[in-house]
């Protein structure tokens, strides 16, 4: 279990005052179940993330407490498949990299099989970051989380810059991954594809959780959904037309 | 217009445009779409000339597309990966101003909100930066705009936000060529989606 409780982070900032991004965030996830986290831009998903991981930027102020089956976060226990691809080593090829996860964490790890998982070519591995589009990047990044055979997984856009079918690809082993017993959390602005494979979906707005519903109530026009918000943002998705 | 003309390009020994003819009026907004790996960041790069293609070229009204040291580029390529293409040391207000003054109508535009003006990019979620990458390309002597995957990292709710912006943009007589995966949204939003696949560009349907 995952559970995260009266998490708020501030920002000092030089000369201004303190800016806050979470107010209070309680959130829980369990093992084996995929955790959905949506909401606007600048609502503070990726901070979860961060403070889970343990990078928060140097001037942030933490309060509140998050427990990963019953410890602390840390590394081996839970890895972060961050949204900026700045993440990527520059200089170093992609196999390199998975190997250096997985060697980090005192593992072997194959990484030919773990792109093919992700849908990458084997080619992949030899590659340098610059000659990776950005959604192979992205798949990139997850897969170097993966590498670290960590039981908690934390998974910041996965799908963003992907096509759909590869998009489907990876939301779909993520579920998979949910049904062999890791915990995933999952930060998604694809609400139809996350509400496909998650349990729950927590709502976020301006650095505080406005609903927490379970994924079914993601559907149709959302009226299941008591939230505004949550509403709106489930109207605006692009969701296939059946026919 | 901007247009290219018999463009082709690869890398290594992998072929990746093959003789592509494409044009872009201003005013235009159109959409390019097509599988993760097919090249569309590539020919947004020619597009904006970041890179020279193997062979073809790219022309605004018949003159062939050249940068000149000093003067913006009438054509801008808002990269897709914007945390990689801002100096982290930079203020939002210094990365703004980068390229001449900032159009307040188009920051306004963009939602671009004066309190950010003062944070560095760690401080700035990921669909706030990339507003900001796009904004800092808006100039009054932009003519043409690629904007490869602006809308990925945005909120379904921003991301319609965003198209509706770049319209307003266009009927500022920009031409802007939107390069994304949600198909839905660019052809509810666009004049046209184009799409990419197997190194050729075809008009899509559906």
């Amino acid at each position: 279990m995952l559970v995260i409780e009266g998490l708020s982070v501030r920002f000092r900032r030089h000369g201004a005052p303190p800016l806050t991004v979470l107010d209070g965030l309680d959130l829980t996830a369990p093992r084996g179940a995929v955790t959905g986290l949506c909401g606007a831009s600048g609502a503070g998903k990726s901070l979860i993330a961060a403070a889970i991981a343990g990078t928060l930027p140097r001037n942030a102020e933490t309060a509140g407490r998050i427990v990963v089956d019953g410890q602390a976060p840390a590394p081996g226990r839970i890895a972060l498949a961050p949204q900026g691809l700045d993440a990527l080593d520059p200089l170093a090829r992609v196999g390199t990299q998975i190997a250096r996860f997985a060697r980090l964490a005192g593992r072997d790890v194959d990484a030919t099989g773990l792109l093919a998982r992700l849908g990458l070519a084997a080619e992949v591995a030899r590659a340098w970051p610059h000659e990776l589009s950005g959604g192979m990047a992205r798949r990139v990044c997850l897969a170097s989380a993966l590498a670290t055979g960590a039981g908690w997984l934390v998974a910041d856009e996965p799908t963003s810059g992907l096509d759909g079918e590869a998009a489907d690809r990876v939301m779909g082993l993520l579920g998979s991954l949910a049904d062999e017993g890791y915990g995933l959390l999952v930060i998604s602005h694809d609400l139809p594809r996350l509400a496909a494979v998650a349990a729950g979906i927590t709502v976020l707005r301006e650095g505080r959780a406005v609903e927490t519903a379970p994924a079914s109530a993601f559907r149709g026009g959302g009226a299941a959904l008591s939230h505004p918000f949550a509403r709106r943002l489930w109207q605006a998705q692009d969701v296939p037309s059946p026919c | 217009m901007l247009s290219a003309t018999a463009v082709t390009h690869g890398f290594g020994s992998v072929r990746v445009l093959e003789d592509i003819d494409f044009a872009l009026a201003p005013g235009d907004l159109l959409g390019l779409a097509g599988p993760s790996g097919a090249g569309k960041s590539t020919l947004g790069r020619i597009l904006a000339g970041h890179l020279s293609p193997l062979s073809g070229q790219v022309s605004i009204d018949d003159l062939p597309l050249t940068l000149r040291a000093g003067r913006p580029c009438p054509v801008q390529y808002a990269p897709q990966v914007s945390e990689l293409s801002l100096d982290p040391r930079w203020t939002v207000d210094r990365i703004l101003r980068n390229g001449g003054a900032p159009d307040p109508e188009a920051l306004r535009i963009l939602g671009i909100r004066p309190e950010w003006s003062d944070r560095f990019p760690a401080e700035l979620s990921g669909g706030e930066l990339a507003r900001v990458s796009l904004a800092r390309l808006v100039l009054p002597s932009t003519r043409y705009l690629i904007c490869d995957e602006i809308i990925a990292p945005l909120d379904a709710i921003s991301a319609m936000d965003m198209m509706t912006a770049l319209r307003r943009l266009a009927e500022r007589g920009v031409g802007i060529l939107v390069i994304g995966h949600n198909f839905g949204l660019l052809k509810r939003s666009v004049d046209r989606v184009l799409l990419l696949q197997s190194r050729k560009l075809a008009a899509s349907f559906d």
